[in-house]
Parts: C-alpha cells; sequence; structure tokens
C-alpha cells in the first residue's frame, strides 16, 4: 500500500495549473494583443536565428504599415478582405459552425463578380448599376459555396470540417480553369481587365476634389466592411435572429427545444457567412486587382480565420485585428525572403491557438 | 463506542476550497467495519465532495484522513482503492461496448497481459453470487439495464479488494423493488464487514438501511446520529435547518375539460427502436397526471412526442380544441405546451447565456420583448427582475450566466419560463431530480398552484415519492405502454411498484388504462 507509506504532514510547495472559474473582462479585451506580442517574440527568436535584428525590422514594418497616410492605404487595402472574409467566418463561428471554406467562398464571390464585369453586363453599364450587380453576384457566388456543406450538414449531418476544407480547393480550381481556359487573356491565368466601370472607386480618384488624396488607392470596400461589422454588431445584440443564434451557438439542443428551426438556419448562415466572404472577393477584384487571376488572394480567407478567433467573433474587434494582420501583410513586403511574414503569420496561429488555451488556466502555487 | 473500536475509515477536520466556496468546512466522517453510514445532506451540502477526497479524487486542503487507524495521503483514485476504498460514483464509468469482465479489470495493474478471460469471469461471478448482484460477465455493458450497470461498478470496486465502498445516490435509478434486493446486497457486504458510505438524500431509505446518520449542510457537519429511533422529521430539519413539512395541499377540485390527448402514439427511440406503442393517455384541466415508471420506458420519448421533438409513428394529438399532430416544436410551443425537460442544463437552458436571456428562450418572439425583427434588451430584463422575484430565484443579477446557478434555481428559471407563457398544458418531467428539499417543496407548491389555476399538467417521474403527492390520477408506464391507470388517492404504492416492473393490474378498483374516474 504504497499511499500508507508516503511521506506525512512535511508541507509540500505545488505548483499547481487549474482553470480560471472565469475569465476576468480586461484579459478578455486585452488578450489579442497579448497574444500577438508574444508571437512577435517567438518570430524574433525565429528571425534572429536567421540571422536578422528582429526589434529593426519590426520597426520598420511598422513604419511601413502605420508610419504615413501612404502605409495607413496600402494597410486598410489589405485589411479590406480581411474584415469582410473575417466577418463571414465568425457568423458561422457564432453557431459553432467550423466553416474554414472562407478562402474558396472568396474565390467563387470573385469569379461570380467577374463574370458580371467581362462577360454578363455590357462595358457600357452605368458603376452604381455595374457595381451593385457585381457585389451582388459576389455575395451569391459566396453563398452558394457556403451553402453546399449548410446542406450537407443540416440534412445529412455530414461534417462542414471537411467539406468546407475541400470545397477550397475545388474553387481555386475552378477559377483557375476559367482565367487559363474561357475568360482567360492569352492563355495567361489572368482575365482580362475590367472596364473602368466595373473598378470600386479609390481615394485617389477623387484627388481632383482633394488634392490630399492624391496616390491614396484604398478603395470603397473598406466602407461597406465596416457597414456591414456595425450591421452585425447590431444584428447579435438586437436582433430577433441574432438572438437565436446566440441560443443555437449556446446549445442546440436548447435551441430546438426553444422551438427555433435549427437545419433551417444552419443553411442560412453557411450562405450567410460564404456570402461575406464571396464579397471579400469581390471587393478584391474589383477594387485592388481590376480582373481575375490565378492565386489573386494571400489566404485572406485562412488568416480570416485566426482574426475572428482572435476577435472573439466580436464584429467591432474585427475590424481593428484586421488593420493588425493588414499591417502584418503590408510591413512584410519590405522583408527579405519573403516567406518570413507567412512564417510570422503561422506563429501567431499557433502562439495564439495555444495561448488562448492557457490564458484560461492560471497557475497556482499553494503551500 | 469501546475502547478498542477502530474505524475503517476516519476523516478528521477536512477542508476542501474551491475557488469562491469553502465546499467541506473542518468536517469529522469516520465508519466501522461492518457499518452502513448514511452521509445525509442537501445538494451542494458537501457531500460528494467529502467522499471524492476520500477515495482520492480530490486532495483535502486541510485535515487528515486515517484508514484502520494509520494515516494516509491519496494522489488519485489508485492509491485510494489500494488502500480498500472504492466509490461508486452517480454517473457510471463503463465502456459500452465492453463486456462485464472486461469493464471489471479495465485501469487495473497487475493484470497478465494475455488476459485469462474465464478465470476474471468466474470471480466476477462468484464475487456476484456472494453478495447478491447477479450479472452475466460475459454481457457487453449496453445490454444491461441500469440496475444491472450498477451491480458491474460495485463488482468493480469488490474485485480490486474494496473493504469501503462508497455509493453516491444509489437508489436514484432504481425501482422501489430493485432497490429492495439492493438494500439485502448491502446487508450482506455488511455482514462480510464491510464499511458502506450511502450517499442520499431520501430520508426513508436512509432510515431504513442505515446503521448511523451523518448529516452535513453548507459544507459544515451537523450531526452524527444512529438511525434508530430517528424520525423522518427530524432528519429533514438537521438537514434544511427548519422543519419541513411533508404533505402538499392538494385542495379538491373539479377537473375541466381534456386539454392534452394522446390517441394510440407511437414513437421511436434514438436506436430507431420503438419506445411508445399505442399509448393512450389524457390530461384534463385542473389535473396533474403522474406518469409513474422506471427511467427507460419511454419516458422521455412520451415527453418529446408531446412538445413536437420527436415525429410520430402512429396514433394522433388534440392540444385544447385543436388536433395537432407531428407538429414542429414551434407549434406545439405557441398551442401552449409548456415542457420541463428532464436535463436542465443540456436542453432545458443555455448555459453560457444570462438569466435573463434563459428567462427569454421562448418569450423573445413576442412582446414584450420581441417586436418584429428586434428585441428590447430593457423589457427582457425588466420582465427578468419580475420572474426572479415572483419565483424567488437565487441569483446575483439578471446579467449572470445560467450555468452558475445551482440546479434548484436554474430549475426554477426554466419552471418561471414556462409557467410565465400561461400554458395550456404543462409536461414536466422529473421536475425534482438532484434538488434539495427546500427547491422540491418549491418546485412542487408552483406545480400545485398552477394545477389550481386551471393547467392540464402531466407529471413524468420516478419517484413515487412524488407521483403520489402530487397527482389526482397515477398512470403507469412499463415499455412505451400505459399498463394501468390508478385514481391518486386509491393509489397504493406495492400495486404501483409492481405495475412499473410490468404486471398488469388485477386489484378490484383499478382499471386498465381507463380513465372514467374524473368525469364531471
Amino acid at each position: 500500500m504504497s499511499a500508507q507509506s508516503a511521506p506525512q504532514s512535511r508541507p509540500k510547495t505545488q505548483i499547481r495549473i487549474e482553470r480560471r472559474a472565469e475569465q476576468p473582462r480586461w484579459l478578455s479585451i486585452l488578450s489579442p494583443f497579448i497574444l500577438i506580442a508574444a508571437a512577435l517574440v517567438v518570430g524574433a527568436l525565429l528571425l534572429r536565428m536567421a540571422g536578422a535584428d528582429p526589434w529593426a525590422l519590426y520597426a520598420r514594418m511598422a513604419r511601413v504599415a502605420y508610419g504615413d497616410r501612404y502605409g495607413w492605404s496600402d494597410t486598410t487595402i489589405k485589411a479590406t478582405p480581411l474584415i469582410l472574409a473575417g466577418l463571414g467566418v465568425s457568423i458561422a463561428f457564432r453557431m459553432r459552425l467550423w466553416n474554414i471554406g472562407a478562402e474558396g467562398q472568396l474565390f467563387m464571390g470573385a469569379f461570380l463578380a467577374t463574370g458580371v464585369a467581362i462577360r454578363w453586363l455590357s462595358p457600357e453599364t452605368p458603376m452604381v448599376i455595374m457595381l451593385t450587380v457585381m457585389a451582388v453576384a459576389g455575395f451569391i457566388g459566396g453563398a452558394f459555396w457556403g451553402l453546399i456543406p449548410g446542406v450537407l450538414k443540416a440534412k445529412l449531418n455530414v461534417n462542414e470540417i471537411i467539406t468546407t476544407l475541400m470545397l477550397n480547393y475545388v474553387a481555386a480550381m475552378w477559377v483557375n480553369y476559367f482565367v487559363y481556359g474561357p475568360w482567360s487573356q492569352r492563355g495567361f491565368g489572368l482575365t482580362p481587365q475590367f472596364p473602368a466601370n466595373a473598378w470600386l472607386p479609390r481615394l485617389t480618384d477623387f484627388s481632383e476634389q482633394v488634392p490630399a488624396f492624391r496616390g491614396i488607392t484604398a478603395h470603397f470596400g473598406i466602407v461597406l466592411a465596416i457597414v456591414l461589422a456595425l450591421i452585425l454588431a447590431v444584428v447579435w445584440q438586437r436582433t430577433r435572429w441574432g438572438f437565436a443564434i446566440r441560443i443555437m451557438g449556446d446549445n442546440p439542443r436548447a435551441a430546438r427545444y426553444a422551438g427555433i428551426n435549427l437545419p433551417r438556419n444552419i443553411m442560412l448562415v453557411m450562405a450567410l457567412s460564404g456570402g461575406f466572404a464571396g464579397l471579400a472577393g469581390m471587393s478584391e477584384v474589383a477594387g485592388v486587382v481590376h480582373r481575375l487571376q490565378e492565386r489573386f488572394s494571400p489566404g485572406y480567407g485562412f488568416t480570416a480565420i485566426i482574426i475572428a478567433w482572435l476577435a472573439k467573433l466580436n464584429p467591432i474587434a474585427i475590424i481593428v485585428v484586421s488593420y493588425l494582420f493588414g499591417g502584418l501583410l503590408v510591413g512584410a513586403d519590405e522583408i527579405q525572403p519573403a516567406g518570413i511574414a507567412q512564417l510570422l503569420q503561422g506563429v501567431i496561429l499557433f502562439v495564439v491557438v495555444g495561448g488562448e488555451m492557457m490564458l484560461r488556466y492560471q497557475v497556482r502555487i499553494e503551500r | 463506542m469501546t475502547e478498542a473500536y477502530v474505524p475503517a475509515f476516519e476523516m478528521r477536520q477536512i477542508t476542501k476550497r474551491f475557488p469562491g466556496v469553502v465546499a467541506n468546512n473542518a468536517v469529522d466522517f469516520s465508519a466501522a467495519r461492518g457499518e452502513i453510514h448514511a452521509l445525509l445532506g442537501e445538494n451542494g451540502a458537501g457531500k460528494s465532495t467529502l467522499m471524492n477526497v476520500l477515495c482520492g479524487l480530490y486532495r483535502q486542503d486541510e485535515g487528515e484522513i486515517f484508514i484502520n487507524g494509520k494515516p494516509v495521503e491519496f494522489h488519485s483514485p489508485g492509491d485510494a482503492i489500494a488502500a480498500g476504498v472504492g466509490m461508486v460514483h452517480q454517473h457510471f464509468m463503463l465502456v459500452p461496448v465492453q463486456s462485464v469482465a472486461e469493464n471489471v479489470i479495465l485501469g487495473l495493474r497487475g493484470v497478465s497481459f494475455v488476459l485469462n478471460t474465464a478465470d476474471i469471469e468466474a470471480e466476477v461471478k462468484r464475487i456476484g453470487e456472494q453478495y447478491g448482484l447477479p450479472v452475466d460477465p460475459r454481457a457487453k455493458i449496453w445490454q444491461l439495464s441500469v440496475g444491472e450497470q450498477q451491480r458491474v461498478e460495485i463488482i468493480k470496486m469488490l474485485y480490486r479488494g474494496a473493504q469501503i465502498l462508497i455509493l453516491d445516490e444509489p437508489t436514484a435509478v432504481l425501482t422501489p423493488q430493485e432497490t429492495e434486493l439492493f438494500f439485502r446486497t448491502l446487508n450482506e457486504m455488511k455482514a462480510d464487514g464491510k464499511t458502506i458510505v450511502f450517499i442520499s438524500h431520501k430520508l426513508d431509505e436512509v432510515l431504513a438501511i442505515a446503521d448511523r446518520i451523518t448529516v452535513l449542510r453548507n459544507g459544515g457537519w451537523v450531526a452524527t446520529v444512529p438511525a434508530a429511533g430517528m424520525t423522518k422529521p427530524e432528519l429533514a430539519s438537521l438537514m434544511v435547518g427548519r422543519e419541513v413539512l411533508f404533505d402538499i395541499e392538494r385542495p379538491e377540485r373539479k377537473t375541466g375539460a381534456p386539454r392534452l390527448v394522446l390517441d394510440g402514439i407511437g414513437a421511436l427511440d434514438n436506436k430507431a427502436l420503438p419506445a411508445l406503442r399505442d399509448l393512450t393517455l389524457s390530461v384534463r384541466s385542473g389535473e396533474i397526471v403522474g406518469v409513474a415508471g422506471v427511467a427507460g420506458n419511454g419516458q422521455r420519448e412520451l415527453a418529446e412526442v408531446i412538445c413536437g421533438l420527436r415525429p410520430l409513428t402512429a396514433g394522433r394529438m388534440t392540444v385544447g380544441d385543436a388536433a395537432i399532430t407531428d407538429a414542429p416544436p414551434i407549434v406545439m410551443i405557441e398551442a401552449g405546451i409548456a415542457y420541463v425537460p428532464e436535463d436542465r442544463s443540456a436542453t432545458g437552458s443555455a448555459p453560457n447565456l444570462s438569466v435573463a436571456e434563459n428567462l427569454a428562450l421562448k418569450s423573445y418572439r413576442h412582446t414584450p420583448v420581441g417586436g418584429r425583427f428586434f428585441i428590447d434588451r430593457r423589457a427582457m430584463r425588466t420582465r427578468a427582475q419580475e420572474l426572479i422575484q415572483r419565483f424567488d430565484i437565487a441569483t446575483p443579477s439578471p446579467e449572470t450566466p445560467s450555468r452558475k446557478l445551482s440546479g434548484g434555481n436554474l430549475q426554477k428559471v426554466i419552471l418561471a419560463r414556462e409557467i410565465s407563457s400561461n400554458p395550456q398544458v404543462i409536461i414536466a418531467s422529473y421536475p425534482t431530480r438532484g434538488l434539495d428539499i427546500g427547491a422540491t417543496e418549491n418546485v412542487r407548491n408552483i406545480l400545485m398552484e398552477q394545477r389550481n389555476n386551471g393547467a392540464a399538467i402531466l407529471l413524468i417521474s420516478e419517484d413515487l415519492d412524488e407521483v403520489f403527492v402530487l397527482s389526482d390520477r397515477i398512470a403507469v408506464l412499463y415499455e412505451g405502454e400505459i399498463v394501468g391507470e390508478v385514481p391518486g388517492n386509491r393509489a397504493d404504492r406495492e400495486t404501483v411498484g409492481l405495475m412499473m416492473a410490468g404486471s398488469k393490474p388485477q386489484e378490484p378498483g383499478v382499471a386498465p388504462a381507463a380513465s372514467e374516474e374524473s368525469r364531471s
């Protein structure tokens, strides 16, 4: 009986890790910043090993991304699709539907918007109509791509993680087919440039009225993104449907018991989630690239997952976190080799997922 | 106590704290060999915590434990079982797809790499026979009834050489008849010199089986008394700290028109096997119909069918004047059916949502809380405050997440929500399961008040006391059928108990599945 022979009564110091009963509010607000800072420290170690001076590098990245209005403009351009896709992902995550197919949904949104711009509407179509139809098409493209896993989940209980992940590849290949095939410009992996009426207005386009806007290429997409974030914030807080989604996310059985139609809402939420990512794709092709091309997204749809998570699915926080990641992307353009930025992103994801867990626990030293 | 008395185990001045709570505060507890010692207390009194300390799951912050007079320190349940202390938890820890024998040796150290199955099975059988715990060692766990699974858990502990057995609310899952058999087993073990700690809050059982009784209240020790000579009211007032009335006033009341009629209902369970067969039942305005039965005989399916949560395979249903058959939950809610589900936290509430939001889980669709698209947070809060006051819900604020409430208070939240919709019909499944005496009293009074106000109430419970105290009529459910109905005032425990075990009623005055009594 080993238990009895154990020495008694000698006070032992024990370090114990316990789950926090409740995450304090300050911690939950600060946690994204703490986690990104921690990730940068880990990244610094790696950069040092690669022979660089990490702090000088970080300082330069920050200057490039946030140092002047051109930096802010570039960061805004990167943040726009991140906000839209991040909002999309967050809609599904609110209901604990793990839509990791934002990248594919973004591609399908871009695809349909491109079809409108270069094929289905005349280049002479007035800008307002052209852009509106493109936005609707972009939304529909993404929504359709989200609806497929949604229907499978609702009707057959097929795991949406697998289906959304796999559909990413299908969407990328689908776009490849068109940019190398039917819509290709001389067989390169891109379509012809959109007609001018299909370009989202940029600030620099108004430089005649406001000279300060000269060279600021941030486009109208950011307005759309912020407006949608505000609308979502109201939806979650103030609407019947938002409340129903909260119930479903917290306890689907209670939701069913309360008379909420789960399958219908799963499909609706997946479509909406995909639709937002589709808008991100539309805004990217209409606002930045002005054509559809192979790999036009550097993984916005995947970064959006990290963003939604870090922002704790809060629409306003998604804007802030997207600006942080947008800045990282802009700053990273300054770094050689280019892989460093992706490495940093990987490190951030790792630290965020792990750190989020750690912040939920506390260390206690006993006696 | 004689001078040679050495308790089988002794816990001295045990204190265990959790963040924000003192679960045990300097508790003394001990028992002798060959003693059945009941540990009695309301929910949250600290019974389970104390026993989790004894069986090595928790470590006490202060205090000492002695086994046979020697100090011990347990770092895991393995240490405890090595010292002869075994606990049978309320929720069984068995692997459904494995056999009884395999479950018994699961996690045991010193088992040879190649299992000697025949020996293990023989030993399991021998232990079973010795203590009156019959179970087939080769049967798979999923094939066994809950009562049989409990036997496996006890055999598991005996196989490991447990001399001190801790049983956490063991009778909660048994029929009256099974309970009697189970008590015989306990006496066998006692005669064999084992020490048994029997955790319970059922006073009758404690008085029937225990030698001594220790009462805990709010984490502290209240009394240790010999069972002989104690009475129920005495024990109850020790537990609650005040006097408790056991009977509830049930004023005679003319019953009205049928509000809920089930006609030849059939339904499947989750494994797609028939769970309800040709079930016919009606509940009138102003009456409580108690459905007695052992858990797993179709209770859950019955409640879910009525609430639209489970499809019908046969039969018709009428709510009020409207024939509503096989409609989705929202239709049943709007038709005035309120449902107090058996699992408060898994079905009845959204744990991370606030109390106010949980109170509005259904009513958010209607004024004053909900408009066409929007919800009015202020109205939600006001309404929550009203209900919190009216139903005496103990919560720090309406914004507190419901998971932080005690079981009794969470149940009050659910009752408040369901009753505040002025339902025609209330389906109450195990409404007081796991609640302490005070909360139970409260919930029963609320149900009775609703009956007196004219609601039709279907009370589903396996607690016969509850069914007897509350019901105007008692219907017995066995294998998905109503095997008989008894008027509440003429029911006797023996007959209902036998019907719960499947025998059809023979006595005069007991009509099989008919309800001519209450026509007015």
